[in-house]
């Protein structure tokens, strides 16, 4: 296998285990986990294409991957927010008793 | 695939493993950092030093404190994971995906990917594009990162009781 085909395994192995994780864990801080873990493993394949593409003084992947990093911060700061509100509104993190909008 | 690679890639897999599944909170964050170091370790073995040490700052430094915070605030009640068929469906949607991404990889990445010459990315000329080509993503990135500053600290505020 070439290096760039066993980076993109990796990265494929990542997000496989970020969805599962995000899919079957019960804890919505577990749930945002899975979802920075799959984040991650995209810019992982970014990085991957800059290293062993054919055009890597561009830098288009590095800033491509530094936007990501930054836009993931704060995805992950209003998600940690939103579930500490919940939490103090419903007492609870479990994604399983969170159905009241369940049609 | 050298041998540096397949220790980062084992660190980082095997953190990543250890976040989704450990029973308690605080060790699934904790392997959360393992797995991240692991990757800026692979950044800094692809040959991309600033994005490898931006990951440290950012995601070690940052978001696994966060995340350790939000447990800290919220009551740890160890919630198993799903179980019967929600957890059935998890795995398997998560091990098609997989099966699907491996089977794009060996069947069309081949062709590129000669291990050439590592590329120079010095953090002069990453700056320099970070002022000149890409000025007009960096201030949305900044305007963005305001506004989900104030966002953050606006939900998780504690609602004042109405006195009036």
């Amino acid at each position: 296998m070439n290096p760039l085909a066993s980076c993109l395994m990796v990265s494929a192995l990542l997000f496989s285990v970020g969805l599962g994780g995000a899919l079957t864990r019960r804890s919505s801080i577990l749930v945002l986990v899975g979802i920075e873990l799959m984040l991650n493993a995209a810019n992982l394949n970014f990085i991957a294409f800059w290293r062993y593409g054919p055009h890597p003084e561009a830098l288009t992947g590095i800033l491509f991957v530094i936007f990501a990093i930054a836009i993931a911060a704060a995805e992950a700061a209003v998600g940690l927010a939103l579930i500490l509100a919940i939490y103090r509104h419903s007492k609870t993190t479990d994604v399983n008793r969170l159905d009241a909008m369940k049609g | 695939m050298t041998t540096p690679f397949v220790i980062l890639a084992v660190v980082a897999i095997g953190g990543a493993v250890a976040a989704m599944t450990m029973r308690k909170l605080v060790h699934c964050a904790l392997a959360l950092a393992v797995c991240f170091v692991g990757l800026a370790g692979l950044y800094l073995d692809l040959s991309a030093q600033f994005v490898g040490l931006v990951q440290i700052l950012v995601y070690v430094g940052a978001v696994v404190i966060l995340i350790v915070f939000a447990i800290l605030l919220t009551r740890n009640d160890e919630l198993p994971a799903q179980t019967g068929r929600t957890r059935f469906a998890g795995v398997g949607v998560s091990a098609v995906v997989f099966a699907v991404l491996a089977w794009a990889v060996t069947a069309g990445g081949a062709k590129m990917g000669a291990a050439g010459t590592p590329p120079e990315a010095a953090i002069k000329d990453i700056g320099g594009a970070l002022m000149q080509r890409f000025v007009l993503p960096l201030e949305v990135v900044g305007l963005l990162l305001t506004a989900a500053l104030i966002g953050a600290v606006v939900i998780a505020m504690e609602e004042k009781q109405s006195t009036r």
